[in-house]
């Protein structure tokens, strides 16, 4: 349903909500607050027959009579349309591995941070159009999935606002010219030995490049290399630094833990973490699926500054500000002995005594099972102190183990860009080489980067966009994309892996290593030579050949992890002693859909609701109810954050859940260069951010009059009043394994005048186990991309006509204040008795003898019956053309030749990927053979990082979606209405301390 | 007052409703007709090509097989369309002057492909494999029309769903073994019935319920 005007009344009623919250009994899950509100409009949106449709229509009754006969009469013209000519155009000369109609994949590796993320990039007659997980990986680990802005970032290489050129101060130029101007610079000269160059990169991790860096700056010894990445990882290595006396990295085995504490860490999303793969798979895999019914359920500890994904996992979660989870964290580690002192804890509310003490308590005794994750966004402290914890409790070695840190050559990122901007305003940098990244968006508001950027003389930049920084440069140099480029990175682990082209550069982009290899004075090479070149010298032999050719096949070389380390962290000699900030504290985090706001024009990433907001194409200052409260805003309404003399103007969201006195914003928004999709969404906060104060700022708030609209989808597709999510506390599960049951049962089958249709050959179905899911998102966009769903913009949005067929509802339990989290994805459930075919005028929607529920869009007419009778809310409408691009886009190149690209007018709606079904079908009957099971399985189970999505034929006895489906908690959704859902759900279970009562 | 319409007037107005019915339907059947006669579907209809490529020639002429250009027609859903390559293979030896072949040796030359005509034309909702139906013993001609009797390229059949579903329905009336796919002279047996059934059993031919359904074709 489209946004309501009660979403801007709601900070008013949060009395209202707190004294119903208050008055239910039993677990009661809800989606947003308007739902609690109970409000008149809400009900009336909620009931409404079509409430997509809200208050388009603005003409009068003559106008609506008029068009609607013209189209009564017209409607039979367009079934008379002939065949438009079309043209084939064959090789000349047909390259000997590709098949026409068959797709090829190839080993690839994303850049993440720097890191390493391992994908499969699908090619269909050498156009790269989907992303899948590599599943030989060792890093991520047998059966990793894909992150999200994995999936996501094939939009960008098709992206028609990338930079197409090399510009001379906005004159095209090309690279010859580039090289003249290049080479004649002073600093180049053999005299100069390189003064006054700089040159400034983002964390890097490719030996390539670094073997590169290191050449150039030995060719130029007084030439200086930078990093800069805005989501830098400066407070874990001074962390570490702290207490080793050295930089370590860190790697968490989860599987092994049974407690896990995480101070402000969110190891459940990729934006801070290279290790997200292996650490997702590894926590699911003492969470989800059967652990709760063989007892290896582990249980979460989560201490957090603002709503994360491990918090919304969490069995106990406290929310607290910030600085006061520095005091927790000094206060537990002389709980444990970590610290001398042996001081109680300190800084916690009453509230959260019990629930420390059965963390104390649960820490204590699982010594070399349990594991204390330090926040990536936590000062070095917090690190330090995690370090010390893990080594009391035993855990080195164990659920810990270090490494020497995989970046080529870590630094403090602050430091080295300070050093840099100092440079610059001192007159000391003549020519700068920006190799990726947006320091002009993005750097710490205090050095003044365009300010400093002004004063040199020759500047460079090499950038996928026509961004901030490349306009105020006097040569821009486009990028190759990953996916046209040859390079090798690290993976978290240290795995080198490879990145290799699927396509020629579309605009002439190049990689930084060929940029690099235009300041020496070797002859111009290609990144393909330079990288086998470096290659050849660190594997020399006659086996070179073999060992290249494996590694590209794999995505990775084989035994190149970094290996582990022993080390022992001792106590510094003074911490810094922590305080907690007096009033209201800001927590600046990039954003779960555009990082740092390079995926700002990614169209796929702007409108996928956020996991916890479910908010798109804009951010917000995200504040608790009682904040709210206090300040008398409600959502959307416009304030003014202040933070050391800056001041930006930002809507306001009330996320249940959200410590109080807090307020966050997320990075990446209000870009003014990042593209036509980009341009202007949000607002930017990077003002607010300091070099002192990267992540966590002090803050004032000022109310204004202003309102701006936020297109959340939260309340969109409602199921209200209904029993939707499921679950238990472990305790309550070995009690009653029934318990899914307890209150509906779906009727016997017989139940019916018809006789039932027997599925004889295959039977698809679906589970999704709600334990496992983290709700991160990569299932939805994998969805967009494998079946060409188009995005619908802002505007459409709140109209509630987002497209995404699998979505993922964000259902909150209980208490306001901290409530528990459920995330609960939605596909088709494929009924077996589909109420919305029954409804549809011409049977463009009808059953399979597999079981799917067909979808025809050649048949459909629109009349939008069937997602009416839907009670899943699962069809999806084209109310306009959206997947129609202008003539000569290249994102045409994008769609998935094996789908339909639907027009305006038709319904759709999830098929179980039909078309990868039908691809496995018509391989094992070419072969004379049944799919196995595990040959092939949908867009959304194959990314799903926790394999909480398991789709298989259920008349295959030992398949794993049937063993799955035989778990007591499998339940489907809404079965009591007799709809026999092929989707169903694993109930989910959580395992909180005995010690706290629930 | 005088009547104002004679008596005949009723015959008249019950004749134009008459008419008028009588004028709906002929024009209904008449779109009807349109709809599935070649004028719409291009039945039959030649397509002019960039070289007038003779299928007659080269088929029956020359005993070539259909693989040898159409190479992915058991393994892929398209069955391919030849490079200029394959062309080259014999035309760099013979007719290596002819007038009519410029067009190729351009193509070769200059690395620009030939840009052909398309002559079955499914919708873009519709996705055809060539492969499965091969390998489930379905000749060329069934669909193709006698390729080999064509001096130039045409649509043999309507290529409508109803031409698509007739054989989908009744798969036995239209398999052969596997070694007759692309016998171009196949003639089916008077005993067809019996062997095309025996034929759906050899090669796990899905029933006709399960391949008419939507998403056989339709995703």
């Amino acid at each position: 349903m489209a946004q309501t005007p009660l979403t801007r009344t709601i900070g008013l009623r949060l009395e209202q909500i707190r004294e119903k919250l208050a008055r239910e009994r039993g677990p009661r899950y809800w989606r947003c607050l308007e739902e609690l509100t109970d409000a008149p409009e809400f009900r009336e949106a909620l009931e409404r027959e079509f409430p997509q449709e809200a208050s388009v229509w603005q003409g009068n009754r003559r106008s609506f009579l008029q068009l609607m006969g013209a189209s009564i009469a017209m409607a039979g013209l367009t079934a008379c349309t002939r065949q438009p000519d079309e043209v084939i155009v064959p090789y000349v000369r047909q390259p000997e591995e590709i098949i026409p109609g068959q797709p090829l994949f190839y080993a690839t590796s994303r850049p993440h941070g720097g890191f390493a993320m391992p994908v499969l990039a699908r090619s269909d007659m050498g156009r790269p159009n989907k992303l899948e997980p590599n599943p030989q990986h060792p890093a991520c680990g047998v059966g990793a999935g894909a992150d999200v802005f994995s999936q996501a970032s094939v939009l960008d290489l098709w992206d028609p606002d990338r930079a197409r050129s090399i510009q001379y101060r906005g004159q095209i130029r090309n690279w010859e010219q580039f090289l003249v101007e290049l080479r004649a610079r002073p600093e180049l000269q053999p005299g100069r030995r390189g003064a006054g160059l700089r040159i400034l990169t983002e964390t890097v991790t490719s030996p390539t490049l670094a073997g590169q860096l290191r050449a150039v700056l030995a060719a130029f010894p007084e030439a200086r290399w930078h990093q800069w990445e805005p989501v830098h990882r400066d407070a874990a290595r001074m962390g570490a630094q702290m207490v080793f006396g050295r930089e370590l990295a860190p790697q968490y085995r989860l599987d092994r833990a049974d407690v896990i504490v995480s101070l402000d860490n969110d190891f459940l999303s990729s934006i801070g973490n290279p290790g997200f793969l292996r650490y997702a798979r590894d926590f699911a895999a003492r969470r989800g699926h059967e652990t709760p019914t063989s007892g290896q359920m582990s249980r979460l500890y989560v201490v957090e500054s603002t709503p994360t994904l491990a918090g919304a996992k969490a069995d106990h979660r406290m929310a607290m500000k910030s600085s006061e989870v520095e005091l927790f964290s000094h206060g537990l580690a002389r709980s444990l002995g970590s610290l001398p002192g042996g001081a109680p804890l300190a800084g916690t509310t009453p509230g959260d005594a019990r629930m420390t003490a059965a963390l104390l308590h649960d820490l204590e005794s699982h010594r070399g099972r349990s594991v204390v994750l330090p926040g990536e966004f936590q000062p070095p402290a917090v690190h330090a102190l995690a370090h010390l914890m893990n080594a009391t409790l035993g855990n080195l070695g164990q659920t810990v183990v270090y490494t020497a840190p995989i970046e080529a050559v870590p630094v403090n990122q602050t430091e080295s860009l300070r050093a840099l901007v100092t440079d610059m305003h001192a007159g000391q940098v003549t020519m700068l080489l920006i190799l990726g990244g947006n320091p002009v968006y993005s750097a710490p508001v205090d050095f003044d980067f365009p300010g400093a950027l002004a004063r040199v003389d020759f500047r460079v930049s090499h950038s996928l966009y026509d961004d901030e920084t490349a306009v105020l440069c006097d040569w821009r140099i486009p990028a190759a994309h990953y996916l046209e480029a040859w390079s090798d990175l690290r993976s978290f682990d240290g795995t080198v892996s490879t990145v290799q082209p699927l396509i020629q550069p579309l605009y002439g982009g190049l990689t930084d290593h060929e940029l690099l290899a235009a300041l020496t004075p070797t002859v111009e090479q290609s990144s393909h030579v330079i990288l086998r070149q470096h290659w050849q010298q660190r594997h020399p032999g006659p086996d070179f050949e073999a060992f290249w050719r494996l590694s590209l096949y794999n995505g990775f070389a084989a035994n190149t992890a970094e290996p582990l380390v022993t080390a022992a962290p001792r106590p510094p000699a003074q911490l810094p002693a922590p305080q907690a900030s007096q009033g209201l504290e800001l927590a600046i985090r990039p954003d779960p859909s555009l990082y740092d706001g390079r995926y700002a024009n990614n169209a796929w990433l702007q409108e996928l609701p956020r996991p916890l907001t479910k908010m798109t194409w804009s951010n917000a200052a995200l504040i608790s109810p009682k904040l709210a409260g206090q300040l008398k805003v409600n959502s959307q309404t416009v304030v003014r954050v202040n933070s050391h003399g800056k001041s930006v103007e930002i809507p306001v969201w009330i996320l249940p859940g959200h410590p109080d006195d807090s307020i966050t914003v997320h990075l990446g928004y209000g870009r003014l260069r990042a593209g036509h999709t980009g341009n202007g969404f949000g607002s930017n906060v990077y003002p607010l951010r300091t070099s002192a104060q990267a992540w966590n700022a002090a803050v004032t708030v000022e109310l204004t009059d202003g309102e701006e609209s936020v297109a959340a989808t939260h309340t969109h597709f409602q199921m209200a009043g209904r029993d939707i999510v499921r679950s238990a506390t472990l305790h309550e599960y070995q009690q009653d394994r029934e318990f899914a049951h307890d209150k509906t049962k779906a009727p016997p089958p017989e139940l019916t005048l018809y006789p039932n249709y027997g599925y004889k050959g295959y039977a698809w179905g679906m589970q999704i186990d709600i334990n496992a899911c983290i709700g991160c998102n990569a299932c939805v966009i994998a969805c967009q991309a494998e079946n060409n769903i188009p995005v619908v913009g802002k505007a459409e949005v709140e109209r509630g006509r987002e497209m995404h067929w699998l979505r993922i509802d964000r259902y909150y339990e209980g208490d306001l204040n901290n409530p528990k989290t459920w995330f609960q994805p939605i596909p088709c459930m494929q009924c077996e008795n589909a109420p919305c075919e029954l409804v549809c005028p011409v049977a463009a929607t009808v059953h399979d003898s597999e079981g799917i529920n067909d979808m025809v869009y050649n048949r459909c007419v629109g009349t939008r019956y069937c997602s009416n009778n839907c009670p899943y809310k699962v069809r999806r409408f084209n109310f306009f053309h959206y997947a129609k691009y202008a003539p000569g886009s290249p994102l045409i190149a994008l769609q998935n030749p094996d789908v339909s690209v639907r027009s305006r007018g038709v319904m759709e709606k999830c098929t179980y990927c039909i078309q990868r079904i039908n691809r496995a079908r018509i391989q094992a009957e070419k072969e004379n053979r049944f799919i196995h099971d595990g040959e092939f399985t949908t867009a959304c189970a194959q990314t799903c990082p926790t394999q909480a999505i398991v789709f298989g034929n259920l008349n295959e006895k030992n398949s794993q979606v049937v063993r799955q489906k035989a778990d007591p908690r499998t339940y489907g959704l809404l079965e009591e209405l007799g709809t026999r859902p092929r989707t169903t759900y694993l109930a989910g279970i959580r395992n909180p301390s005995p010690e706290v009562e629930e | 007052m005088a009547q104002v319409f004679s008596r005949h007037a009723n015959a008249i107005a019950r004749g134009s409703l008459l008419l008028l019915l009588v004028v709906t339907i002929v024009v209904t059947w008449a779109l009807f007709q349109l709809q599935r006669s070649p004028v719409e579907t291009r039945e039959g209809e030649f397509r002019a090509q960039p070289v007038p490529f003779s299928h007659e020639h080269h088929v029956a002429g020359l005993g070539i097989d259909c693989r040898y250009c159409h190479t992915s027609v058991e393994t892929s859903s398209f069955a391919g369309i030849p490079p200029t390559k394959t062309c080259m293979n014999c035309h760099s030896e013979i007719w290596t002057t002819a007038p009519i072949l410029e067009p190729v040796r351009e193509s070769f030359r200059s690395g620009v492909s030939i840009r052909w005509q398309r002559v079955n034309d499914l919708p873009d909702f519709v996705f055809f494999q060539h492969d499965i139906h091969i390998n489930k013993g379905i000749g060329c001609d069934s669909c193709h029309g006698h390729v080999d009797r064509m001096p130039l390229m045409l649509q043999a059949q309507s290529l409508q769903m109803v031409w698509c579903v007739n054989c989908h329905k009744a798969p036995w009336k239209y398999l052969r073994p596997r070694d007759q796919v692309f016998n171009t002279e196949y003639v089916y047996p008077p005993n067809q019935d019996q062997i095309g059934k025996e034929l759906m059993k050899k090669y796990h031919v899905r029933s006709p319920t399960e391949i008419t359904g939507c998403f056989t074709c339709h995703r």
